[in-house]
């Protein structure tokens, strides 16, 4: 048996290079079990790459590690979940049509006289989801439930083989705040049982509150570890980017009276009722609320995305009627999508192209678009958004920062009598998040009208003149700056 | 790679990059060889050992009979292939060519219209089988597998039925000259016209807004829609360019047997949906280009070709063909990885 002091996992001087380039320099890690290590830094700083090394997905060039005293050189991502390391994946990725006993148990069905044992299969699930406080019925469908519920499935299904060692990589990506709050919880109660677990996210709060000890990367060197206790989260942010951060952006109050967009009445079935609000040229306009409370869906509607039930929309005090993403544009109203890979771009054609898309009419010399004329436009965007990286390359290949440039970029060409940019900086790291914060700003002193849609308050609060608190559906309240701290919106937002 | 899509985007961002600058001569004549699109090293691999294997092959006469030869199954490949690149299918090519065909046929040989309108007939006959696949697959939301299906089997129908299956014969002399007039007393009318068809078609993919919405659409529909594309009329306008094409591609193929049969069109399938293949689109959508379907064109028309003079049992082409196909996909994926 193993002496006490020797479990845990260890990492010492683990080195990754793809080519030439180094991703991850000499890096060294303890994990203790029964402990949560936090670790963060930006896109690129080489988290995945060390957490891909210990989950086996990929061989480090240099360095050993050692896994309760023993030495561990995974083969294979299944060779590392025989040894008791399991990663969760920041996607989720289940299938739909099958239960959610069947998704937990997925190639490791039990079998019993030849046949599935369903009745032990579901058993096991059940208690499993069941411990995790993860409200739902293993024998149903997972088509159809709700980001939070599919995490905590997933979750489910990498504890179901018992592993001593968890990564968790970003499981809070695509959640809400009170969601998220979920799965922290599911990881208090692994840790307790006495899982070691590493836990990346880029919500720093959720760090404080859950993790033990910190390790901050920055382009593949360990640059801070916090050994013990609750750290300060200015302190992991100037780690990360190497200088001070902030989420306030305040545009200058809006000039005028004039009304840019106003809505009334606004109702979608299934969706949401009785939104009615007005945004002022120049003013940002934030849509606070959990996830499925109806932000999104109402921004989709007045960008022509989804269909209009009743309601009216009013641009400039003019009524407008269009049922097409073609024709909100037309209107002067563009839509910043939240999900670059489904909605915003086509990751394969290049970055130019993406951002020549909605303009090719435009772009027309002699009825024909060249790529002379994508290149120039490409440039322009380029320069005006600080876009890293070569615009003739699939954008699909660019950080995710880059590519959320890119996004704006794509929809900034011509200036937008309304501009809606649901979730700006998902999955996008603390460097980019400044500038595009500073992006959205001085649109507003420009005098365009901006809703921002944003999971995280801290961003709303810090760039809005006023915030639409959405619950269920329904539109509770809309509080100035003054009034919107972070109590004032949760309480809302929870409809209470 | 390694089969894990776990960060992909990441180690992909930091693998590419890292494609060493050729040094050598060597290696740098093999970096331009590994740009040259894969189907284009297949066909001058297949006419190199061809024309080693066969003294007649690599004769003008014979290459102006394998553009002749094809032209019919080229013209409906440009079609298919639009298709395919807005990531739908078309499987009624064929029959929507045997019913145009036997419709302008059967107009003026049963009812005495001029040819020349029984022609046109036919042309509408056929951009109409492709609005009816179009507004069955986009408005009825019928997956286009089974909508094409659905489509292919009625024109069958209609082909048939039209004449109770009898061919029907005795043309102008206009139309016979159709494939068989030279152009300079060499390049055959008909490849003439299928060859300036795919650069109309490479063009407008190109170059045109509406022809790029093709690649849009079938790269990412959503994607496509909220950039203020209607995703609808340019799923649409390619099924009806299908078919209008597969129309023409009857009229071309009746004038060279002189003859309207109403089984024309029901080999072409296959091979038409092979060329795309070969050229390497992906069924999925998003990808493929003109020219690299009429290299698929080329590989498909100078195997058959080359098969018949080196005395091949023609029970076996299609197995030929099919290993093709297989090879094809494989070095596809090879090169984008």
């Amino acid at each position: 048996m193993t002496a006490p002091d020797q479990r845990g996992l260890s990492c010492r001087q683990l080195t990754k290079s793809f080519g030439a380039r180094p991703v991850l320099k000499s890096v060294d890690l303890s994990l203790r079990p029964g402990s949560v290590l936090g670790l963060v830094g930006e896109n690129g700083a080489g988290k995945s790459t060390l957490n891909m090394i210990i989950a086996g997905v990929i061989k480090p060039s240099e360095g050993h590690m050692i896994l309760d005293g023993v030495p561990y050189a995974p083969a294979s991502p299944s060779d590392a979940q025989h040894r008791g390391v399991a990663l969760i994946h920041q996607e989720i990725r289940l299938l739909s049509g099958l239960t959610v006993a069947e998704n937990i148990f997925l190639g490791r069905l039990p079998v019993r006289n030849g046949r599935l044992d369903r009745k032990r299969m579901e058993r096991e699930a059940q208690e499993t989801l069941d411990v995790l406080g993860v409200h739902v019925d293993a024998r149903r469908t997972v088509s159809g439930l709700s980001m939070a519920v599919q995490q905590g499935i997933e979750i489910a299904k990498a504890i179901i083989r018992k592993p001593k060692y968890i990564i968790f990589d970003e499981p809070t990506a695509s959640l809400g705040q009170a969601e998220a709050e979920l799965v922290l919880t599911q990881i208090r109660e692994l840790k307790a049982q006495g899982t070691g677990i590493i836990y990346v996210s880029h919500r720093l709060d959720e760090i404080r509150h859950i993790a033990d000890s910190v390790m901050c990367l920055r382009d593949g060197e360990l640059v801070a570890n916090w050994e013990t206790g609750p750290v300060a989260t200015q302190d992991i942010i100037n780690a990360m980017v190497g200088r001070d951060f902030t989420f306030e952006h305040h545009a200058p109050p809006p000039s005028g009276e004039r009304v840019a967009l106003k809505v009334n009445g606004l109702s979608r079935a299934g969706a949401f009722q009785g939104i009615s609000f007005e945004v002022a040229k120049g003013e940002i306009l934030g849509f606070a609320g959990l996830i499925g409370s109806g932000r999104t869906e109402v921004a989709r509607v007045i960008a022509g995305a989804d269909r209009l039930d009743s309601g009216e929309i009013r641009v400039d005090d003019m009524p407008l009627k269009y049922d097409s993403p073609r024709g909100a544009i037309d209107a002067g109203i563009f839509m910043v999508p939240e999900d670059r890979k489904g909605q915003g771009l086509h990751l394969n054609r290049t970055a130019g192209e993406n951002i020549a898309l909605p303009w090719e009419k435009k772009l027309r010399r002699f009825g024909m678009i060249m790529r002379a004329g994508i290149d120039k436009l490409a440039g322009i965007q380029k320069q005006r958004f600080d876009i890293r990286g070569d615009l003739t390359q699939p954008a699909g290949r660019m950080s995710g920062g880059n590519q959320q440039k890119v996004l704006i970029a794509k929809w900034l060409v011509e200036n937008p009598k309304i501009l809606i940019i649901d979730e700006p900086t998902r999955g996008v790291d603390v460097g980019a998040k400044m500038a595009i914060y500073e992006i959205i700003r001085k649109l507003a002193a420009d005098g365009i009208a901006v809703i921002v849609i944003s999971s995280e308050l801290e961003e709303v609060l810090g760039l809005s003149h006023r915030v639409l608190v959405m619950s269920e559906g329904r539109q509770r309240g809309i509080l100035s700056r003054a009034e919107a701290t972070p109590a004032n919106i949760m309480s809302l937002a929870v409809g209470a | 790679m390694t089969s894990q899509p776990y960060g992909v985007d990441n180690v992909a961002a930091k693998q590419t990059p890292s494609v060493e600058l050729p040094t050598s001569n060597a290696s740098r004549s093999l970096a331009i060889l590994g740009r040259l699109p894969g189907p284009l090293i297949g066909l001058i691999a297949i006419v190199i050992v061809l024309s080693f294997s066969s003294p007649y092959f690599l004769t003008v006469q014979n290459l102006m009979n394998i553009f002749s030869q094809v032209s019919d199954i080229g013209i409906m490949a440009i079609g298919a292939a639009l298709v395919i690149f807005t990531g739908g299918i078309d499987l009624s090519v064929g029959a929507a060519l045997s019913v145009s065909l036997m419709t302008g046929a059967w107009l003026n040989h049963d009812h005495g219209v001029p040819f020349a309108i029984g022609v046109i007939a036919g042309l509408l006959v056929g951009a109409f089988v492709g609005f009816i696949n179009g507004v069955l697959s986009n408005y009825a939301r019928i997956q286009p597998f089974v909508a094409t299906l659905a489509t292919m089997s009625a024109c069958s129908g209609i082909a048939l039925f039209l004449t109770n299956g009898h061919p029907i014969t005795g043309f102008p002399a206009w139309y016979g000259a159709l494939t068989e007039t030279r152009v300079f007393g060499v390049f055959p009318l008909d490849a003439i016209i299928c060859i300036a068809l795919f650069f109309v078609a490479a063009f407008w993919l190109q170059f045109r807004p509406s022809g790029r919405a093709v690649y849009a659409v079938g790269g990412n529909e959503e994607v496509a829609r909220l950039s203020g594309i209607n995703v609808q009329h340019v799923r649409v306008g390619v099924y009806v360019i299908a078919g209008f094409l597969a129309a023409l591609a009857g009229i071309i193929s009746g004038s060279r047997l002189d003859a309207a049969i109403p089984t024309a069109g029901q080999a072409s399938l296959l091979n038409v949906i092979a060329v795309v293949v070969i050229g390497g689109a992906s069924l999925a959508g998003g990808s493929g280009t003109m020219l690299n379907t009429f290299i698929g064109l080329l590989i498909i028309g100078v195997l058959n070709n080359g098969m018949a003079l080196l005395d091949v049992s023609p029970n076996l082409q299609p197995v030929v063909i099919g290993i093709t196909i297989v090879l094809a996909v494989l070095t596809d994926r090879r090169a984008r990885f």
